[in-house]
C-alpha cells in the first residue's frame, strides 16, 4: 500500500484552447506536436500535452521551465485561451500490479492495456470526483484531480486498495 | 451500465454525460420581433415524441463537448450520435 499512491512531482499546469494558427504557434514553443487524436498525449522531456477535447489540451511542465510565458509569447497574436491551473489541481501517481484493479473500483472505463494503452489520457470520473486519468506505464497511472477533491480521492483509493482483489 | 458513443471519444459510460434537451432548436434570429406566443413556442414547446428523438448531450466528464443523438424514447437505445452542426440523420426508428 505504501507505494500504491504517491504525490506527483510539483509541476506547472496550463489549459490551452485555440484554433489552428494558435496551435501551430504553441507547437513552436513546445517543440513537439499537440496530439490531435482523441484521448492521446505527447511528451518531450519534462513537458507533456494531454488531449482533453477537440480544441483543448492540458499542458504539464517543470515549474522552473517557464513554459507558460513562452506559450503566451508564441501565441500572442492569435486568439486563444491559456489558463494557468497549477494550483487548481494536484497530481497523484497510482502504480503497482494492483493499480488497474484499484482504479476500477471507482472508474467505469475499461483500463486493460488493450483498451487504455500507455499514453492514453482522458477526463473521466473516479468514484464521485472528476479526474484526468493518464496511463504513463503498464502499471502506472497519473491522476490530476481538483485540489479540494484530493483528500477524498486519497481516502477512496486507500479504502479501495484494502478490498480483497481476486487474482 | 449504458454506453453512449461520443462522436469525439467513442463509447463511454453513461455517467460521464449530461442531457441537454431537444436538438435542432434554433434561437430566433430576431428575438425582438417575436410576439409572446412565438416566444413561448421557442422557449417551452417541445416535440416529446414516442420513438426516435433528436436531443443534445454533453460529454461533460470527458471531452466536455456538446453533440447530438437520436435516441429511441421507448427503449432508451441510442441509435446514432453525431457532431453539433451536422444534419439530423435520416433514420426511421426500429419500430417505425
Ligand atoms: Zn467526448
Amino acid at each position: 500500500m505504501a507505494d500504491l499512491m504517491t504525490n506527483a512531482p510539483s509541476m506547472a499546469r496550463h489549459v490551452l484552447r485555440g484554433r489552428l494558427e494558435a496551435l501551430l504557434a504553441a507547437e513552436g514553443a513546445l517543440g513537439f506536436a499537440l496530439p490531435r487524436e482523441a484521448c492521446r498525449s505527447a511528451s518531450l522531456n519534462d513537458a507533456h500535452a494531454l488531449w482533453l477535447g477537440p480544441d483543448e489540451w492540458l499542458i504539464l511542465s517543470a515549474p522552473e521551465a517557464g513554459l507558460g510565458d513562452r506559450l503566451e509569447g508564441a501565441m500572442g497574436a492569435h486568439p486563444h485561451s491559456l489558463v494557468e491551473v497549477t494550483d487548481r489541481q494536484v497530481g497523484l501517481v497510482v502504480s503497482g500490479i494492483e493499480a488497474e484493479a484499484v482504479l476500477s473500483v471507482g472508474c467505469p472505463l475499461d483500463l486493460d492495456q488493450a483498451a487504455f494503452p500507455i499514453g492514453m489520457c482522458t477526463r473521466t470520473v473516479l468514484s464521485k470526483a472528476e479526474i484526468v486519468l493518464w496511463r504513463t506505464g503498464p502499471e502506472t497511472f497519473h491522476l490530476e484531480v481538483w485540489r479540494s477533491f484530493a483528500a477524498y480521492l486519497r481516502a477512496f483509493l486507500t479504502a479501495s486498495a484494502v478490498v480483497p482483489v481476486a487474482d | 451500465m449504458l454506453l453512449i458513443t461520443c462522436p469525439h471519444c467513442g463509447p463511454r459510460p453513461e455517467l460521464e454525460f449530461v442531457h441537454g434537451g431537444e436538438a435542432h432548436i434554433a434561437r430566433p434570429a430576431q428575438p425582438e420581433a417575436l410576439n409572446a406566443e412565438e416566444w413561448t413556442e421557442y422557449l417551452y414547446m417541445r416535440a416529446n415524441p414516442k420513438g426516435l428523438h433528436a436531443e443534445r448531450w454533453r460529454h461533460l466528464h470527458g471531452c466536455a463537448r456538446f453533440f447530438n443523438a437520436l435516441r429511441d424514447t421507448t427503449t432508451d437505445q441510442f441509435v446514432v450520435t453525431y457532431k453539433t452542426g451536422e444534419a439530423r440523420p435520416d433514420l426511421k426508428g426500429p419500430a417505425a
